[in-house]
Parts: C-alpha cells; sequence; structure tokens
C-alpha cells in the first residue's frame, strides 16, 4: 500500500512578537501608574467637580470610615518614626526600634495610644484586619489624642498638607469635631479627597 | 521562538559522524508568561488614577471682639441645613424674619438634584454668574493667562452683591451631603460661605419639618 504522505507542518509558533508586546504594556503601566497606599479600610469618597490633584508629597491623611473610625498618616518613612516617637513621649510610653519600624511601613494607623505597642506587635495576618484598629479617639473633652497627633504631624513636618479622606455614609458629628480640633489648631487650610465628577452643563 | 538559522538541530545526515551542533532555537514562551504575570503585578497593584481635592478655608476660632466681627448682610445672606436622606433646608436672613416681607422665616426644602438648590443658588447669585460667564467669554477672546483669571474670577465671587451661604447640618446628615454642598458651592460661584454650628434656633426652625 503506497503511504500517503501528508505535508507535515511545523506546530513551532514564533512567539518573539508576543513577547515585544508583553512588554510594551509592562513598561506603559510601569511609568505611568503609582502604587496605591494599602489602607486599613475601604473608603468611598463622595464626588466632586473640583479639578485640583493631590499632592504627592507632605501630604497628612486623614482617613474616616463610615461607622465614624479616624485614621491617621503622613507620608514619609522617617517623619512616622519621628512621629511616633513624639506621641510615644507625650503619653510616656517608648516604643522600641522594631516597633517603630512597623508603624513606619503603615500608611495610616488609628489605634487609641494604650493599645498602640499591643497593636505593633501583632502577628502579620492579624495586623491587617481592618476590626485590629479602634480609630484614634477625637472627643475634645478629654484633650483628645486625635488633636496630639495633628499637632505633633505639623511639628514634625510644617510644609505639612492636610487631606481628609471621608466616606460618603461618614456621619457629619465626627466631621464636626474633626474640623474642629483642626480649628482650634489654627489649621484652617485643608483638602478634602473626591473622585471625579462632570462639570453640569448650564 | 527565535530562530536563528545555522541549519543544526534539524535532521542530520547519516552515515558520516558530525559533530553534534547544539539546536540553537530559543523557546521564549516562558518570557512571555513572565512578561504577563509582571504585567498583572503592576495592574492590580498601582492606580491610574490620581484622587482629586477640594480646598476649604475654615475661619479661624479665636475669640474675636465683638465689634470687629463683620456683620452679615441679613438681605443677602442664606442659610442651609443639611438633614438626613439628602434633605436641604433652607432659608434667607437672620432666621428671626424674614428681610423680604418682615414676617416670620419661611423655611423651605430642597434636594441635590439639579431643580433644587443650584437652582436657588443660582438664582440667588445671578449677577455674580452672569459676570463670571462674561469673564470667561472674555478670557477666551483676549487670550487671559489662566493666573490671571483666577484672580479675577476671584475678585468677582467676592464682590458686594454675591450672596452669603451659611452652611450647618444636623447630625444625621453624611459627609457626602457636606461634600455635595461644597461642590454646590464651587458651582454657581459662591465663594462666601461658612461652616457654622447647628444653633437652637436652627434647630427649632426645621422641628416640624425633619420628620
Amino acid at each position: 500500500m503506497p503511504k500517503v504522505k501528508i505535508a507535515r507542518k511545523s506546530t513551532l509558533v514564533d512567539m518573539t512578537a508576543m513577547c515585544d508586546v508583553a512588554f510594551l504594556l509592562l513598561t506603559f503601566f510601569m511609568l505611568t501608574s503609582n502604587f496605591t497606599a494599602k489602607e486599613p479600610v475601604k473608603v468611598e469618597t463622595p464626588t466632586s467637580i473640583s479639578e485640583i490633584k493631590i499632592p504627592e508629597t507632605n501630604i497628612e491623611t486623614i482617613l474616616i470610615d463610615p461607622k465614624g473610625k479616624v485614621f491617621l498618616g503622613i507620608d514619609g518613612q522617617p517623619h512616622r518614626i519621628n512621629l511616633l516617637r513624639s506621641m510615644g513621649e507625650a503619653y510616656k510610653i517608648t516604643f522600641t526600634p522594631a516597633e517603630l519600624k512597623r508603624y513606619s511601613l503603615r500608611a495610616t494607623t488609628g489605634v487609641p495610644m494604650d493599645q498602640m505597642k499591643a497593636f505593633l506587635n501583632l502577628p502579620d495576618e492579624q495586623i491587617d484586619n481592618p476590626n485590629a484598629q479602634k480609630g484614634i479617639p477625637t472627643d475634645t473633652t478629654a484633650g483628645s489624642e486625635f488633636r496630639q497627633w495633628v499637632y505633633y504631624a505639623k511639628k514634625e513636618n510644617d510644609k505639612i498638607v492636610i487631606a481628609i479622606k471621608g466616606d460618603k455614609e461618614t456621619p457629619f458629628p465626627v466631621i464636626k469635631t474633626v474640623m474642629k480640633t483642626l480649628q482650634d489648631l489654627k489649621q484652617v487650610r485643608f483638602n478634602l479627597i473626591t473622585g471625579l465628577k462632570e462639570v453640569p452643563k448650564d | 521562538m527565535a530562530e536563528i538559522n545555522t541549519g543544526g538541530g534539524g535532521g542530520h545526515k547519516g552515515g558520516k559522524v558530525r559533530s553534534k551542533k547544539a539546536s540553537t532555537r530559543v523557546d521564549l514562551t516562558p518570557m512571555v508568561d513572565l512578561g504577563f504575570l509582571l504585567i498583572t503585578f503592576f495592574m492590580l497593584a498601582t492606580t491610574l488614577i490620581k484622587p482629586q481635592t477640594m480646598e476649604i478655608n475654615l475661619p479661624r476660632n479665636d475669640k474675636i471682639e465683638k465689634k470687629d466681627q463683620t456683620l452679615v448682610k441679613a438681605s443677602k445672606s442664606i442659610t442651609i441645613i443639611l438633614a438626613k436622606n439628602n434633605k436641604i433646608f433652607y432659608f434667607f436672613g437672620d432666621g428671626k424674619t424674614d428681610p423680604v416681607t418682615k414676617g416670620p422665616v419661611q423655611v423651605q426644602t430642597a434636594d441635590f438634584s439639579k431643580t433644587g438648590i443650584r437652582q436657588m443658588l443660582l438664582d440667588r447669585n445671578a449677577p455674580i454668574v452672569a459676570l463670571i460667564k462674561e469673564l470667561r467669554k472674555e478670557k477666551e477672546r483676549i487670550r487671559m493667562s489662566d493666573e490671571e483669571y483666577r484672580k479675577k474670577a476671584a475678585q468677582v465671587r467676592s464682590g458686594d452683591a454675591a450672596a452669603i451661604v451659611m452652611i450647618t447640618a444636623t447630625d444625621e446628615a453624611k459627609y457626602d451631603n457636606l461634600v455635595n454642598i461644597l461642590d454646590e458651592m464651587q458651582i454657581c460661584n459662591v465663594s462666601k460661605y461658612a461652616i457654622v454650628d447647628l444653633s437652637t434656633l436652627h434647630k427649632d426652625l426645621i422641628k416640624d419639618l425633619d420628620k
């Protein structure tokens, strides 16, 4: 029986082009995006027509979640270490270098000072749990911790700009207390972080 | 797969012993996998959008002497009270007498839709809104710089005919309401506004309406 010869075509595909495309996309993403900071809670900001961009450096973020928990953070790891140290001195707590380093790796933290040491010693799986942080106490009657945080943050970095990132459902009284504390500290200029909304045509 | 053609790696001629030529084909499939893994990492860990901010200036809390306080003209002032469920109450004047009818204060309800609070603010601030429109046209015409436009706009907004707004809120209002009302200030070109505490006067006025 004559063997019918089927022309064998090569099944190998040239992957060079695919590789080029992949690296082009990768280069695009590497150059045009910024790393998002890991936040303790998810916050959905309200929208506004304002198009002013958030400043990149020297920024102090006050994060307020829908339940009214307040978190605070500044940018720059050395600044964070100095801030925690100053707060520790004010509340008579000394932090070990390991605890200071752990604090400086987090973008925003909201823990009352008496729980801070315990919080910074939590194992990795538990420290990212949103329930691990109770929020900074803001009640002004007791000479609030929140006020101390803002005061030392300003002392630490004079050029700092305050940005408040609140959720849509955050109750107004918490915002009022935060703004009042800022007013008391003479920090009357601050920013509210919002999403972008189109300017309505009138 | 990149292929450098040296003839090696194909069939080899039988008979004579030839030195084994190593295949020069490089299989790039794992390279592509690596590339896409890195892309996925960057896509998930980063963001292309930079959040926007609104700039706020609050008045200071210093104790101001009674005589130095600039009294707000009652006829130009509007008080806005934010309440629960995105409702807004507002009235004109100082809360005790209506500046136009000189009778009791009329508290009105509005919402955040286009025909709600924005309509009212545009009406009250109409002269300023018109002036800003003129300024914008002039900017196009004589190619004004952004800096100068902003300065002139700020001057127009703080003119004498501008409406003055006092913003306050009940405890059940949300942050979203506050941001939206500040946004309306910007849309309607109101630059004279202040966030004040909810007084008993305000509470009494909306007591019946805010159920």
